[in-house]
């Protein structure tokens, strides 16, 4: 593998951190929005988002990305694949997210939301000064474990057609014909991406989990 | 929007795609038993006396948990010729989702074994119980017991995987899809209706574990 191979691999790796980027914080403001109305205590709002989660996690995220990519072509959007991997991931990281931060928000323990009631905060005040940031603490080993699903699974756009580092991998394992050393390389690179946050993570997690003791 | 939906592709696909769901739950099962010896026995090695093996042990973990499966199976598709080893699309895909699956179980299950305190363990050798029998009954049946929903819920994680097995054309519901999808064009229908197959597999994985924990991990009733 030559230095211009390795630099098609790099410029993959551009792509697959600019997916990842996009899918997690477009993700983030879905998924925000989805664990305010699971946790908002109306029913017809909290079924609505109870199915959605459910459907996005009882299917695969490949699944997933061919149905948002051939359902928006059918709808007579001609997209690019690149905003159609997008949509597809952010609407998967929202379902993963809100359901993860559903969890956190209902941990926080019930006599805060009660105390800034009796301090008659409002529904935005409460959430926003009081549940959201001790939420957004309980839910941060779990949303970098997720934020690291992510980045492995846009390895999955390659099979729809998008150009990003797995897929530059298969085009330069089929140019050179050493498929053992390209694949080596691309999973080096995503070990390189995913490790530091998977070892943040666990850190943040003993961390945590000392605090609470 | 002038697009009109014709399911008959799919109509007639359906016998092939149900073949398709059972090679599917084909390899989330034959990977799951890799996944569960994997798990098992790398807890065990994890605590070998041996450095050498413990870090042989993290290493594998931490590798396979951040790489995506995808270059895995492509790895391991490729890797297995040169090591002299032929085998079908299908069996690959069921080591390649063992292997993966085995790295997290590791993972999990030896966060049930440190909750066993080392008194229970004493209090079985002073009873005289083997050492084999001590770890099965007093540290690994508590341990699976303790952290069963969290393995259950990466098992599905696991079956819904086996939609990547697609990508070395082993046999299963997604390769048979897309089979359909190229014969027909009608891409929408197709991964629409097989979609909501998987998520009728995923239920259905779901009340497998939900019998296995209430048949074999639950406490007697209080």
């Amino acid at each position: 593998m030559g230095v211009g191979e390795f630099l098609f691999l790099l410029t993959g790796l551009k792509w697959t951190l600019a997916l990842s980027a996009i899918g997690f914080l477009c993700g983030s403001a879905g998924g925000l929005a989805i664990a305010l109305m699971r946790t908002s205590g109306v029913r017809a709002l909290e079924r609505l988002t109870g199915g959605y989660i459910a459907l996005f996690q009882g299917t695969p995220l490949l699944m997933q990305l061919f149905v948002v990519y051939y359902g928006l072509a059918l709808g007579g959007l001609h997209l690019s694949a690149w905003v159609a991997v997008s949509i597809g991931f952010t609407l998967h990281a929202s379902a993963y997210l809100g359901e993860i931060w559903r969890g956190s928000i209902e941990a926080v323990p019930r006599g805060q939301t009660e105390a800034a009631s009796a301090l008659n905060l409002g529904y935005a005040a409460r959430m926003k000064d009081v549940v959201l940031p001790q939420a957004i603490r309980i839910s941060l080993p779990a949303t970098i474990g997720f934020l690291v699903q992510l980045i492995k699974g846009t390895s999955l756009a390659s099979i729809v057609g998008f150009t990003e580092l797995a897929r530059a991998g298969n085009i330069v394992s089929n140019q050179i014909f050493q498929p053992l050393l390209v694949f080596g390389v691309v999973g080096i690179l995503y070990f390189l991406m995913c490790w530091p946050l998977s070892l943040y993570g666990s850190h943040l997690e003993r961390r945590f989990a000392v605090a609470t003791r | 929007m002038n697009y009109v939906l014709d399911f008959t592709p799919v109509l007639d696909g359906l016998p092939d795609l149900l073949v398709g769901c059972l090679g599917t739950l084909l390899l989330a099962l034959g990977g799951m038993a890799i996944a569960i010896v994997i798990g098992i026995g790398g807890v065990v090695l994890r605590d070998s006396r041996y450095k050498a093996v413990r870090w042989a042990v993290k290493g594998f973990v931490e590798l396979i948990r951040n790489t995506p499966f995808l270059v895995q199976i492509y790895f391991i598709y490729f890797a297995l010729p040169l090591a002299g080893m032929r085998l079908d699309p299908t069996p690959t895909a069921i080591l390649a989702l063992g292997i993966n699956g085995g790295a997290y179980a590791i993972e999990i299950i030896r966060g049930g074994v440190q909750s066993i305190s080392r008194g229970q363990v004493e209090a079985g050798l002073a009873l005289g119980l083997h050492k084999g029998l001590v770890f099965r009954l007093i540290v690994l049946k508590p341990a699976l017991r303790a952290v069963f929903p969290s393995l259950a819920s990466q098992f599905i994680l696991l079956t819904l995987t086996t939609s990547v097995a697609s990508a070395i054309s082993a046999f299963e519901l997604t390769s048979v899809a897309q089979r359909i999808e190229s014969e027909s064009f009608r891409s929408f229908e197709v991964f629409g209706t097989i979609t909501l197959l998987y998520l009728g597999i995923s239920w259905l994985m779901m009340s497998f574990f939900s019998t296995i924990s209430a048949r074999f991990f639950s406490y007697p009733v209080k």
